[in-house]
């Protein structure tokens, strides 16, 4: 086993703090050092192992702390872990955990996340991202998730108090990334134990992040005070972070108006061209590592139309996306011609043809390829769009309907709430369907993987070239290049038709600083945050 | 009356049973459990989370383990969307703030309302009579939905006055009372006027007038009582529906009370927090008819139980 720095921050972190809010040369700190911050929902769960959505784990990330955290910038920086080592095969991983206490004092030991990990992945504990430890490859997750094993079998173990190891079924060159993911955050053994469900509520919350919970009104607010048992709390500024819901945009964007919210990091649709002229020092848009597209149903349940790759071809061409981006979103989104997020890091740009024509080009292609397939106006090909319900699926689907239209394609839509729409994905019951995947870490195999035969794949595409480039990316000492070959090979299928690339469109107080302006996830953590005078 | 009090309550129960399972049924019917998500989970993760609800079991095991658990624990079962609390826990948490901001905005509905009908009534057909029309009309068509936002923006953006949601104190009770009593208060203002005109063409308020009675004491002794009679019928399920709390209000003004809660866990498929409700209402309206039947009696001597 060789000692290894894979990254220049974690060599850093053995010197200098992790990363902390810093004030630049010349910023004077305001007295208040408040932050609050817009949910649009309720927040669910406050246990690591238990959330499922994205507001969950944006507490969570204040209240719990995990081996590896992210900057700004996206990068990984040392979190409870203070440096690692790798050995040669790359399947074990060693951390040496730092000085950390909880928020009841009580010292943060490799056993709580041995802990953590294991509750995440009993089937005991039945927790909705039980997936994670699969995804990270830990040993013997899979057959501990299905209960053939005992969750001590987990490929995790405390060496002492100080030392984790962490043992892997395959390299996985995403491992570190996965490490500031709230699954594996640890937990408090005792406190769990001694409360049961309600563990979580304010008053008992133990927590080893930089912030503690001071209360917790469901559907009102969470309020957040700095923790003085934080290792870095000498270097923590923002004193209190609330979050706030409102349930909807237009009130919580007034709310934001009137001083009551800070930050707001989806203002309704269509106002953002409106913000950016009259608050152009709080309108931002940031990338978001998600991306939209219509899926193909390619499995038997599916229309013939759609088994033809012209056919497929017309139809993903025929779509203007520049006037869904420009016209319809206008909120910084990107056009999509690839399926992964173009801001997520490792990624290079495919070469894909259809980006390079006009859109009169390609609609002109798309109508040669369907009257090649046998499809015009004596015969012309019938769709139906699924969408859940949303203005904004709504509207794109009108816009799609449209788009086709043109290439004589008459199309149906049909509108279903979320949670029926999504058993039909997944149970092949629709033809054309909007989709969007948002990645699970900041590397481009969690958006590649989507499309593996194995994969989650509701359009059931299947392709043993793609799988193999996909096996091969895994144990690649550069596997850049092979997620370029296999994108290209996605568009090449046409397996989908993207669309476009997320962004956030948001409102943030200018005196607000330390925001991820560059981390295509958007996690942020508070106690990288600030408030200068104004 | 006795009696008729413990016969009601003896028909309560079968009926809440009917409402269960009927509730039940309808759920199961609806696509999509509450673990349906865009990542479809792992069909081993899907097992051990029915596993741990008990949504393997045969559908009737699965009324019969609730209705116990409601019978002889008071124990409403375990959120499906809210892990880390109980379906009473979110009730408990809930119910108060709705309790709190529908019953005021039911008196001022029922006090302003009131008083605008008996008001357009005895003023018949004078300028005082149209504005009290024209202000209920306008109220009724003004949806709470188009209010909400614009008391936001007047009272929380404009003016600066009050906070723009959240719950706390008085201060915050405000605008979700406004937006809430305004509709009731114009239906309560509209069947109060018609019924006060019908009254007041009367034979007995006629008699009244002869005999020489002050006009109002003609109002508030002789016509304020029949004329309420279909005031009150409409009161019984609007104060339910009141205090069981309402989407828009909830939503709009981040209040955290159980009317958002129950659109949510419909849509969520948060059985048990459905099911929670779905009863608390039912409990409600069932005893709040009775109310409304004991009323009739009160004002009316012609009716006997």
């Amino acid at each position: 086993m060789t000692r290894l720095f894979l990254t220049t921050a974690l060599v850093m972190g053995l010197a200098v703090p992790a990363f902390a809010a810093k004030p630049a040369e010349g910023e004077k700190l305001a007295d208040k050092q408040e932050m609050n911050y817009w949910i649009l929902d309720a927040l669910k769960s406050l246990d690591p192992h238990k959330n499922t959505d994205r507001e969950g784990s944006d507490a969570l990330r204040q209240l719990f702390e995990g081996l590896m955290n992210e900057d700004i910038n996206g990068a990984m920086v040392p979190g409870v872990a203070e440096s690692y080592e790798v050995s040669d095969d790359k399947l074990v991983y060693t951390f040496h955990l730092r000085d950390a206490k909880w928020s009841n004092g009580d010292p943060v030991t490799a056993g709580d996340f041995v802990y953590g990990w294991r509750r995440i992945a009993d089937p005991a504990t039945a927790s909705e991202y039980a997936w994670f430890m699969e995804l990270m490859n830990v040993e013997n997750a899979p057959a501990v998730v299905k209960g053939e094993k005992k969750p001590e079998e987990l490929g995790i173990k405390a060496i002492d108090d100080k030392t984790l190891e962490v043992r892997l079924t395959a390299p996985t060159p995403y491992l570190l990334k996965t490490l500031a993911h709230p699954s594996t955050f640890p937990a408090p053994q005792k406190v769990i134990e001694a409360e049961g469900d309600n563990w979580t509520e304010a008053g008992k919350l133990v927590g080893n992040g930089a912030y503690k919970l001071d209360q917790h009104d469901l559907g009102v607010q969470a309020v957040l005070s700095k923790n003085d048992n934080y290792w870095d709390a000498a270097n923590t500024i923002l004193t209190t972070v609330r979050f706030v819901t409102v349930n909807d945009q237009n009130i919580g964007l007034t709310r934001l108006l009137a001083g009551e919210l800070d930050w707001m990091d989806r203002t309704p649709a269509g106002q953002f061209p409106r913000l950016q002229q009259e608050y152009p020092d709080q309108a931002v848009s940031v990338p978001d590592a998600c991306s939209y597209a219509y899926l193909f149903n390619l499995s038997d349940k599916g229309p013939e139309a759609l088994k033809d790759l012209r056919v497929r071809q017309a139809l993903s061409y025929a779509v203007d996306r520049d006037i869904i981006v420009d016209k319809v979103l206008q909120g910084g989104q990107k056009p999509a011609y690839w399926w992964t997020h173009w801001a997520t890091e490792g990624f290079q740009a495919p070469d894909i043809e259809m980006s390079k024509w006009t859109q009169a080009e390609r609609v002109e292609k798309a109508k040669a390829l369907l009257a090649e397939a046998g499809y015009g106006p004596d015969k012309p090909l019938k769709l139906s769009i699924q969408y859940n319900t949303s203005d904004d699926h709504k509207k794109l689907a009108v816009a799609v309907q449209q788009f086709w239209k043109q290439i004589g394609v008459q199309v149906e839509l049909a509108n279903y709430e979320w949670k029926v729409h999504t058993d039909r994905l997944q149970n092949q019951d629709f033809e054309v369907a909007r989709y969007a995947w948002c990645a699970d870490y900041n590397e481009p195999s969690t958006f590649v993987d989507y499309f593996r035969t194995d994969g989650y794949n509701n359009g059931k595409f299947s392709n043993a070239d793609y799988d193999k480039l996909l096996n091969d990316a895994k144990t690649a000492a550069d596997p850049a290049p092979i997620y370029k070959a296999a994108e290209e090979l996605l568009i090449k299928e046409m397996a989908l038709v993207p669309v476009y690339h997320y962004a956030k469109p948001m409102m943030v107080k200018a005196d607000l600083r330390g925001w991820p302006k560059a981390n295509v996830m958007n996690d942020w953590y508070a106690k990288d945050m600030y408030r200068v005078a104004e | 009356m006795f009696g008729f009090i413990l016969r009601r309550l003896a028909v309560a129960i079968p009926t809440l049973l009917l409402l269960i399972v009927l509730s039940f049924l309808l759920m199961y019917a609806a696509p999509g459990g509450p673990f349906t998500q865009e990542r479809a989970l792992p069909p081993q993760v899907l097992a051990n989370l029915n596993a741990k609800y008990g949504l393997d079991d045969p559908l009737w095991r699965q009324i019969v383990n609730y209705v116990w658990g409601i019978v002889a624990h008071f124990d409403f079962g375990p959120s499906f969307i809210y892990p880390d609390r109980s379906v009473n826990q979110i009730i408990a948490a809930g119910f108060p703030i709705t309790l709190t901001y529908g019953g005021i905005a039911f008196v001022v509905a029922v006090a302003v309302g009131v008083s605008l009908g008996v008001t357009a009534a005895i003023r018949q057909n004078t300028w005082l009579d149209y504005c009290a029309v024209g202000l209920s009309i306008g109220a009724q068509v003004l949806p709470n939905f188009v209010m909400a936002p614009i008391l936001v923006l007047v009272f929380t953006l404009w003016l600066g006055w009050l906070p723009g949601g959240g719950w706390g104190g008085p201060i915050f009770w405000i605008m979700p009372v406004i937006a809430l009593s305004t509709s009731f208060m114009a239906s309560i203002a509209r069947i109060t006027r018609s019924s006060m005109l019908e009254v007041l063409s009367s034979n007995h308020i006629r008699t009244a007038r002869a005999k020489g009675l002050p006009e109002r004491a003609v109002i508030l002794r002789h016509a304020l009582k029949p004329a309420m009679l279909p005031v009150i019928s409409y009161l019984g399920p609007a104060f339910v529906t009141m205090i069981t709390g309402s989407v828009v209000v909830d939503m709009y003004f981040s209040t955290g009370g159980i009317g958002r809660s129950f659109v949510d866990s419909a849509l969520n498929r948060d059985y048990a927090v459905m099911m929670g409700i779905t009863i608390l209402v039912g409990a409600l309206t069932i005893l709040f008819s009775l109310v409304v039947d004991l009323l009739y009696a009160w004002i009316d001597p012609k009716i006997r139980y």
